[in-house]
């Protein structure tokens, strides 16, 4: 038998225990925030820095002397002869087409795969997981030799084709699940109402399939926006067409030591999706993880 | 489910109810319409703009790949000068013959067996301790490990090198800083992390890492939220460590998601690239090359060698296919296809 005494005691300790537990696993949470965030702080903190500051045997945390000069000099492009907006038009121009036109086939395809059992359907899939695997550094030299001779070389439409290609078997793998979790009995429904094909699909099929369709935009754009190596190699010499991660690149190469400057640069090319994705975070997870762990 | 006779259950392309035009002559779009009924060619209408770009711009770029690489291939064959030379193995004899590519090969397996079982253990416990922090702390958490996964891989690359800049780089001001016995000291000040093969594939296993793990960590804590609380409290009224814990409950239930992610660590780091190409400042230090980079370099640097980066291309491409399999099976047996 416990008595009472001895029971309060008993249960002021667990309480005291937890809260420790508690206060602990919270401080290692911080911790791991902390470490994760510092390179994002550290690029931020060091774009607004004066040269004297940067380039200082004993760095501070925050700027002292914040100055916007090295976004100028980004932005004003007097390091390589271009304006920053020149590479984000570029940039947006391939990621945007890019989108849409995956968004638009990879659509299509989800429908098929989700909505009908017909043969070759497995290998259809079992050809997407494959072909997603592929390394694009091995690709690249066949499509360079092919562009070269189709004169894409130089060229952001050449670009645009190879990002729609390369989101698709990602995009279709995500949109399938969102199309599958349409009830069919809302397509059935409007056809025995008398709705045509395109009219079930403009008006059921795609209004509810749209935060799908946000989600696998998400990865498209991302994968377009961020790639580098298809960039790097068929727009090797036109530096006016170069996109952002090319430019952030080069831009590093030219200007070997001057970190103020690279820093604006790279601060102007990440934090806008940065922000982006602190937006859509929770809506973005499950959508991320439908797709991906699940193959 | 019902079956009717004009094809698939609910395809949206069947109105099943009453035809527009019952009794005029069908136009052509009803003509096309009956015609794709009859045939049950919708599925296949529907994933050909998918197929052709993706046969157009992946598969037919990987057959040349396979092809090129039994070639001569160089500016030559390019320019059209010269005729297409078939040589047959040549291109692999002469790689297996080849010191550059055992050592870039050896790179890239060594780079992959630390950065993946790192990714994964740095990812797992931060999942794990994700799992156990209250809803406004894992927000807060995994809202940061998010920024790092969104981070593009050329930002996150040129900020490692920034850190790790002799000098003005916070990293070598704080190993130096650091205490004797914890391995720091005044060494570390202006210490490069680029001029070798061991420190600069170092940091980059760090840059690894750091872009890695987020995507683990929140599928990992996705899982283990499918885990019934009882189980794992049960566990813990019989007496069991969180050791025991993890491997005899939390581990063999979520075995086939770990399987998934291990698959595409190795994928991923194998074919390390982009960071790889920006850490080891483009192609100029030639022991520093993973396979990925040796490839690259011999196709783009001067003199290119097209059909001999081919063969690397497509050696590079049957390892990653290798595992790829495993990922297919893992994938088709948590019912991914159906």
């Amino acid at each position: 038998m416990i008595i009472p005494a001895a029971r309060r005691r008993a249960t002021r300790r667990r309480f005291w225990t937890r809260r420790t537990r508690r206060a602990g696993l919270n401080l290692l949470g911080l911790l791991v925030a902390l470490v994760t965030l510092f390179p994002i702080f550290w690029m931020i903190s060091t774009a607004f820095k004066p040269a004297t500051e940067w380039y200082s045997l004993t760095p501070h945390p925050l700027p002292a002397h914040p100055t916007l000069s090295n976004f100028r000099g980004v932005i004003d492009g007097n390091v390589i002869g271009w304006p920053y907006w020149n590479f984000l038009k570029n940039s947006l121009f391939v990621t945007l087409v890019s989108v849409a036109a995956s968004s638009l086939v990879a659509l299509l395809a989800a429908v098929a795969v989700a909505r009908f059992r017909f043969r070759f359907r497995t290998t259809y899939l079992i050809m997407l997981l494959i072909v997603q695997m592929l390394p694009q550094q091995a690709l690249v030299i066949a499509l360079f030799i092919d562009f070269r001779s189709l004169g894409l070389l130089d060229s952001l439409v050449g670009l645009v084709l190879v990002y729609t290609a390369f989101a698709l078997p990602v995009t279709i793998w995500m949109l399938r699940n969102f199309v599958a979790a349409v009830p069919r009995e809302l397509e059935e429904a409007a056809a025995i109402d008398g709705a045509g094909p395109y009219k079930v699909f403009w008006r059921i099929l795609l209004p509810l399939v749209a935060p799908g369709l946000v989600a696998t935009s998400v990865f498209a754009f991302v994968f377009a926006y961020n790639e580098f190596i298809f960039a790097l190699t068929f727009l090797g010499t036109d530096t006016a067409k170069f996109t952002l991660p090319l430019y952030v690149q080069y831009f590093y190469g030219r200007n070997g030591a001057n970190w103020g400057a690279i820093m604006a640069a790279s601060t102007l090319f990440t934090v806008p999706v940065l922000a982006f994705f602190l937006l859509i975070q929770r809506r973005l997870a499950g959508g991320l993880l439908a797709g991906a762990v699940k193959g | 489910m019902m079956r009717t006779a004009h094809g698939q259950p609910g395809s949206i392309s069947v109105p099943a109810g009453r035809p527009r035009q019952p009794a005029a002559r069908p136009g052509f779009r009803g003509r096309s319409a009956l015609w794709i009924r009859r045939h049950r060619v919708a599925p296949y209408l529907l994933l050909l703009p998918s197929l052709a770009l993706i046969a157009a711009l992946v598969l037919w770029p990987a057959a040349q790949i396979a092809s090129l690489s039994f070639q001569n291939y160089g500016l030559a064959q390019l320019d059209g000068t010269a005729p297409t030379q078939w040589i047959g193995l040549g291109n692999y004899s002469q790689i297996l013959h080849d010191p550059e590519f055992w050592l870039s090969l050896r790179l890239s397996v060594l780079s992959a067996a630390v950065m993946v079982p790192l990714t994964l253990v740095v990812g797992t416990l931060v999942g794990l301790l994700l799992n156990r922090l209250g809803s406004k702390m894992r927000t807060f958490v995994s809202a940061v490990a998010t920024l790092a996964w969104a981070t593009p891989t050329v930002s996150a690359s040129v900020i490692f090198v920034w850190l790790a800049t002799p000098d003005g780089g916070v990293i070598d001001w704080f190993l130096a800083k650091l205490p004797t016995w914890l391995g720091g000291g005044a060494h570390w000040a202006g210490f490069s992390w680029t001029n070798s093969a061991l420190p600069a594939y170092t940091l980059l296993t760090a840059l690894v890492v750091w872009t890695g793990f987020p995507f683990i960590a929140i599928s990992v804590l996705a899982g283990l939220r499918t885990i019934p609380s009882e189980l794992h409290e049960s566990a813990l009224v019989d007496g069991a460590g969180p050791w025991r814990i993890f491997w005899r409950i939390t581990y063999p239930l979520l075995r086939p998601i770990f399987r998934v992610l291990f698959l595409l660590s190795i994928i991923w780091d194998f074919g390390v690239f982009t960071q790889v190409y920006i850490v080891i400042g483009e192609l100029g230090q030639r022991d520093m090359y993973n396979l990925g980079i040796y490839e690259y370099a011999t196709a783009f640097q001067l003199p290119p060698a097209y059909g001999l980066a081919s063969a690397l291309a497509f050696i590079l491409t049957i390892i990653l296919l290798i595992v790829t399999v495993g990922y297919v099976r893992a994938s088709v047996r948590q019912g991914a296809l159906q």
